[in-house]
């Protein structure tokens, strides 16, 4: 239907219309004030983060002297200052005693793991002292992959926990066993959801303040909640939660979850303000954002269905690891749990066997992201699901409609607890074919297909929830543990609204929204209710913990908002409207139910009437006429939770949200043979989000969440080497779509009001991150005939699924050693020429003094051991130098014919080791050829920001090891100006030169 | 040929019509010279590498990333940012036409993509859907999918082509 502004269905009042939004003109201005715009105490500080260049390694010293000595520095928060006035983070999961500080005390566990912090003057300061900071690791073997990790012989995290898993939980519904023993067909799919995020445009901002005289922090940050994360702050900074002052500022620029993980700096610059004795305030950058803010969790799932002959599933199985990254942060392992109620998706099976494991891997901690779990439940279930029906050789379609909820069966319980409030999922299902034009979409295909084309139609069915129930994460215990911790449950919303004496009216709802449009919907709600024109409504969505109502479920996060903080303020408005209709009331002797607001206007039909204003103001300025009871002065907060949202049973049924949306969605996909590039031919998405507040809103939000989920079946992924290395770390690396990428669905909708919200609308802002990434998935695998389909299908992936072998090398050019899978890890060979006996060249390799002078960039050169030395170096790329701690060692001595040459260091650029195989081969003249096989592997910034220039820098600096050898033995260039003339023009031309 | 790291340079441009003074060290990042020392935190940082280009400005009338310059450079230029755009409160064609296609929410990218597509219109009077993706695709927006952007510049280049063409038929009737 898509939406534009003024249209839709039009009511009595303005609730359901497309207004334009109230929060635009100060965006659209340049007037937003976003977290890092607003004013600071006078003498704020600013930090920068030393961050871990390794995946894993013991925290050997931090010497921060020659830092603190540095022009502008003021302090630096180490971890020893951490242990000393924190805690650890509680952790969700019982039995797993695995410690994790808001910076790292003893080890690290993932690149980009906070060391300690700088605090200084500027910014720019403290970034310099960056690199004065000397920190001495020792690297630890790192894993990577979620799989390995959870073997019995994998490098353990956390040696108090003694494993990886750190949480594993089985389940049964029904009676699965029975059903796959008697089912006609198993059909099974193994498939693994990559990590990625939503990446908002700004990135966390933290103000921290110290209050000496109460010990109590104030602190500021863009933070999206939920406020359930504020227990968990105050319990690190160990202070009770009332001196946790934590606020919010008005404008956010984005988040999508992302921004819940700013809660570890949150502590962090606390500390760092208490350290300094001062505001310290801490801006971060977009390679700390990507490599340590917060991501998606990585899944591996291994599913079976149980069919019938004719495509119904009776049962269903789930195995499943989560790779929560280095820590289990709160809200983790939620990730698993926030679907929990849902892994039946919209189909009525009855039978369900779960194995939930959760690892430990070397990666930046995961977290809430948009579409929160179920863009990984999804893939799994609804590729099985095309699986089943490729399997029993079935129309998909047809395989989904019969398994569907039918539409008499709402409220439905779904055989893990849900309790799904409302939906027509047929009917749903029926428009979107006939308004998106399925049939003609599948001719198009067989056309396609008909003139040689790739082209398939993917389609899902998905089951969108939103409200969360507060206590969805205790599935994550056994039914004993949670007994000992008592319940938890519900989802309290809260708004207040307050009128002034001039009657103007002030709203504030504690939703922290990131562009949502909560202003002007807020406003739409009360002006539906009082009778008033929103545009004189003023929304305030700042959040003030010392100061304004709230609640654990305060924030901005899974939906909440249309259906229960929406909800929250109708419910306030009616309080104010019967104090309202009373005072009006006793005013004109009349019955408070005769009393009717609208146009601005308090009245009785065909009786008085006086203006909003003076009837709001009789509650200041003459409580003397207020009637009995009323204590005038006018300001209401209404708190609302759903019974619905209860604790888990002892069965470990739960019903984990309290609305639930459907959503059916199918697209055309063309491939292309030679590129392997997807194009998008058409994409069809049907919403049935109950009833639309303001509908332009609302396709604003599909049509994000759409882009955001392209982005992930097609693009984006956050890439880590074998190593651990980050490889991601700009956003030319991590690649978005961009607006020729982007891609308009058709939007579909009907309303189907949930009966469990105030005004039976339901969450709709994240169906598309649930759905689009596996409808597309689903396409491919249509086009291509394939199961094995893994995100993001890049043209590369895609063009390895079609089969296309690398054309060969063009004559003359020696192909690519094949890269070591997964890392940054270069190799090459190259050799030089030196006019001198292999004896002279080994000899002289082996002098200190010549390594000295061979090494570029050598400041100095200690023996530490036989042929072991310890060495400061400077390494420079074009713009870019780092001063690296290295050791350097010669081994593996054969003379005059061989031995190897290794090196490591760290620098604030990040880590480097290498080794380089040396071969002397003596030539007819007399002269020595010089042969060199070496690997270099890289980690943390270098990696992360410098991977499309790493090959040839380090062809670059290797090469300059090996010639200054041979300058110092001849006292010239290796090889002389000819041959290096020849040389070039060799490699210009592609003649033999070295790969 | 080096400055001294820290020495401070004065500095001197006109400022969306205003002539502002400051100073900065020679390595001061534009965007952080116009927010933090000259106020203009319209001007938004997203990435700090060129990419994301939610800093864009106009430097002399070109659309440029203020994160890619330093602000000695600046020295003796013209810029331009989102606040020179409403006049008198009002805002102009184009912004209004970003609200009314609902083409920004967080709002965070919006002052840059603004900027690139005021020099566009300049440049491309009469664009076609392909040409102004293209021209977005200098920048990210995760909020909104690009729909409502694309939709408010095509919508502000026909009503200036439509408003041009009444004002030279007012121009020819006047001649007759």
């Amino acid at each position: 239907m898509n939406h534009p502004a003024s249209e839709g269905p039009a009511g009595a009042g303005p609730l359901g219309r497309s207004l334009t939004r109230v929060e635009d003109a100060a965006l659209l201005r340049g007037l937003g004030r976003y977290a890092d715009d607003l004013a600071t105490p006078p003498g704020t500080l600013h930090a920068a983060v030393v961050r871990s260049p390794h995946a894993h390694a013991r925290v050997l010293s931090v010497d921060a002297s020659e830092a603190l000595a540095m022009k502008g520095v003021r302090a630096v928060l180490t971890g020893e200052d951490v242990k000393r006035w924190a805690n650890p983070f509680p952790v969700g999961v019982r039995g797993a005693p695995m410690e994790h500080w808001c910076m790292a005390v003893d080890k690290v566990r993932y690149v980009g793991e906070p060391v300690c912090v700088v605090i200084a003057e500027d910014r720019y300061r403290a970034e310099d002292a960056l690199d004065a900071v000397r920190v001495e690791y020792e690297p630890l073997k790192p894993v990577i992959d979620p799989e390995k990790a959870a073997a019995e012989d994998a490098p353990v995290l956390h040696e108090s926990v003694g494993a990886n898993v750190v949480n594993e939980r089985h389940f049964h519904y029904g009676e699965p066993d029975k059903a796959f023993e008697e089912a006609d067909h198993r059909v099974s799919i193994k498939v693994r959801f990559p990590r990625n995020s939503c990446t908002p445009i700004e990135c966390y901002v933290v103000l921290g303040q110290y209050h000496a005289a109460t010990g109590g922090y104030d602190i500021l940050s863009n933070f999206q909640g939920p406020y359930a994360l504020h227990s968990v702050m105050a319990r690190a900074l160990n202070v009770t939660g009332s001196r946790l002052r934590l606020r919010t500022p008005p404008d956010s620029g984005g988040s999508f979850g992302i921004k819940q993980g700013v809660l570890t700096y949150v502590v962090l610059m606390g500390l760092a303000a208490r350290k300094a004795g001062a505001p310290v305030k801490w801006v971060e950058d977009r390679l700390e954002h990507l490599q340590a803010s917060s991501s998606a969790t990585n899944r591996v799932a291994d599913m079976e269905a149980a069919v019938t002959a004719d495509g119904r599933v009776t049962a269903l199985r789930y195995d499943q690891i989560d790779d929560c990254g280095g820590y289990l942060r709160a809200p983790e392992p939620a990730t698993f749990y926030r679907m929990h109620g849902n892994l039946t998706g919209a189909y009525g099976i009855r039978n369900l066997k779960v194995r939930n494991r959760v690892v430990l891997t070397n990666k930046m901690p995961s977290g809430l992201n948009r579409g929160f779990g179920g863009g990984q439940m999804y893939f799994a279930l609804e590729r099985l699901m095309h699986q089943v029906a490729r399997q029993l050789n079935l129309d998909p379609l047809e395989v989904m409609r019969r398994n569907l909820v039918p539409a008499d069966a709402f409220p439905y319980r779904t055989a893990s607890g849900a309790l799904l409030d409302s939906g027509k999922y047929a009917d749903t299902v029926d428009l979107a074919l006939r308004d998106g034009g399925y049939d003609e979409l599948i001719q198009r295909r067989d056309r396609a297909r008909a003139e040689g084309k790739l082209y398939g139609v993917g389609l899902c069915a998905v089951v969108e929830p939103s409200i969360s129930n507060m206590g969805y994460i205790t599935t994550a215990l056994t039914p004993e543990q949670r007994a000992k911790a008592g319940p938890k449950n519900g989802a309290v919303s809260t708004a207040t609204i307050g009128i002034d004496p001039l009657g103007g009216i002030t709203v504030h709802v504690s939703s922290t929204p990131q562009g949502q449009g909560h202003q002007t919907v807020a406003a739409q709600v009360v002006a539906e209710v009082l009778g008033v024109d929103p545009a004189n409504i003023l929304v305030n969505v700042e959040l003030d913990t010392g100061k304004d109502a709230w609640s654990i479920a305060s924030g901005n996060y899974s939906s909440r908002f249309a259906g229960a903080v929406a909800g929250a303020v109708h419910k306030a408005a009616l309080k104010v409207r019967e104090r309202l209709a009373n005072i009006a009331a006793t005013l004109w002797e009349a019955d408070a139910g005769q009393v009717r607001f609208a146009d601005g206007k308090v009245f009785i039909e065909d009786g008085p009437s006086l203006g909003f204003h003076r009837v709001a103001g009789t509650a200041h300025w003459s409580p003397a006429l207020l009637p009995d009871g009323e204590a005038g002065g006018l300001r209401e907060t209404a708190f609302w939770t759903p019974p619905q949202l209860e604790a888990p049973d002892d069965d470990d049924h739960i019903n984990s949200s309290l609305c639930h949306g459907f959503i059916f969605d199918y697209c055309g996909v063309e491939i292309d043979r030679i590129t392997g590039e997807i194009h998008i031919d058409r994409y069809v998405t049907c919403h049935d989000a109950g009833r639309l507040l303001n509908p332009m809103l609302v396709d604003g939000q599909i049509r994000g969440g759409f882009t955001q989920a392209l982005g992930v079946a097609l693009m984006e992924e956050f890439a880590y080497g074998d190593d651990g290395s980050f490889l991601s770390g700009t956003l030319a690396d991590y690649l978005l779509p961009t607006a020729p990428e982007a891609v308009e669905p058709l939007i579909l909708h009907t309303e189907t009001p949930s009966p469990f919200t105030p005004l039976g609308a339901k969450g709709v802002g994240e169906g598309n991150n649930m759905s689009t990434p596996v409808c597309i998935a689903n396409a491919v695998a249509d086009a291509l005939g394939r199961d094995d389909i893994q995100l993001p299908l890049t043209p590369s992936r895609v063009r390895g699924l079609i089969g296309i072998d690398e054309p060969q090398a063009p004559e003359g050019l020696e192909p690519l050693a094949a890269p070591k899978p997964g890392g940054p890890a270069l190799q090459a060979r190259d050799s030089v020429e030196v006019p001198a006996s292999p004896q002279t060249v080994y000899d002289t390799v082996l002098d200190p003094e010549t390594l000295r002078a061979i090494i570029p960039g050598c400041h100095a050169l200690e023996l530490e051991g036989d042929n072991q030395y310890r060495a400061d170096v400077t390494v420079g790329v074009g713009m870019i130098k780092a001063r690296f701690a290295a050791r350097v060692q010669l081994s593996d001595l054969d003379p005059p014919h061989s031995l190897r040459l290794s090196g490591s260091g760290d620098s604030a650029m990040g880590s480097a080791s290498g080794s380089a195989h040396v071969t002397l081969v003596e030539l007819d003249n007399g002269h020595t050829r010089l042969d060199y096989v070496y690997e270099v592997d890289v980690g943390g910034k270098i990696a992360a920001v410098g991977g499309r220039m790493l090959q040839s820098a380090s062809k670059i600096i290797i090469g300059q090891v090996f010639n200054r050898l041979a300058q110092r033995l001849t006292g010239k260039p290796a090889g002389g100006l000819w041959q290096r003339l020849r040389a070039l023009l060799a490699r210009l031309f592609g003649k033999g030169g070295a790969s | 040929m080096h400055a001294p790291a820290e020495r401070r340079s004065e500095i001197e441009l006109e400022l969306n019509g205003e002539t502002r003074h400051g100073s900065a060290e020679p390595r001061t990042q534009l965007c952080d010279f116009l927010r933090h020392d000259l106020g203009a935190t319209g001007v938004h940082v997203g990435c700090e590498h060129g990419v994301c280009g939610a800093c864009t400005v106009l430097v002399d009338g070109v659309a440029s990333r203020s994160c890619l310059m330093l602000a000695v450079q600046a020295d003796g230029r013209r810029v331009d940012t989102v606040e020179s755009l409403a006049r008198d409160d009002v805002m102009n064609d184009l912004q209004q036409a970003f609200s009314r296609h609902h083409a920004l929410q967080c709002g965070f990218c919006t002052s840059g993509i603004l900027m690139s597509c005021v020099e566009y219109l300049e440049r491309v009077p009469e664009p076609d859907e392909a040409g102004v993706r293209d021209m977005l695709s200098g920048h990210l927006c995760r909020c909104t999918g690009y729909t409502g952007i694309v939709r408010a510049v095509l919508e502000v280049a026909g009503q200036r082509r439509a408003g041009e063409s009444q004002q030279q038929a007012l121009e020819n009737r006047n001649d007759v």
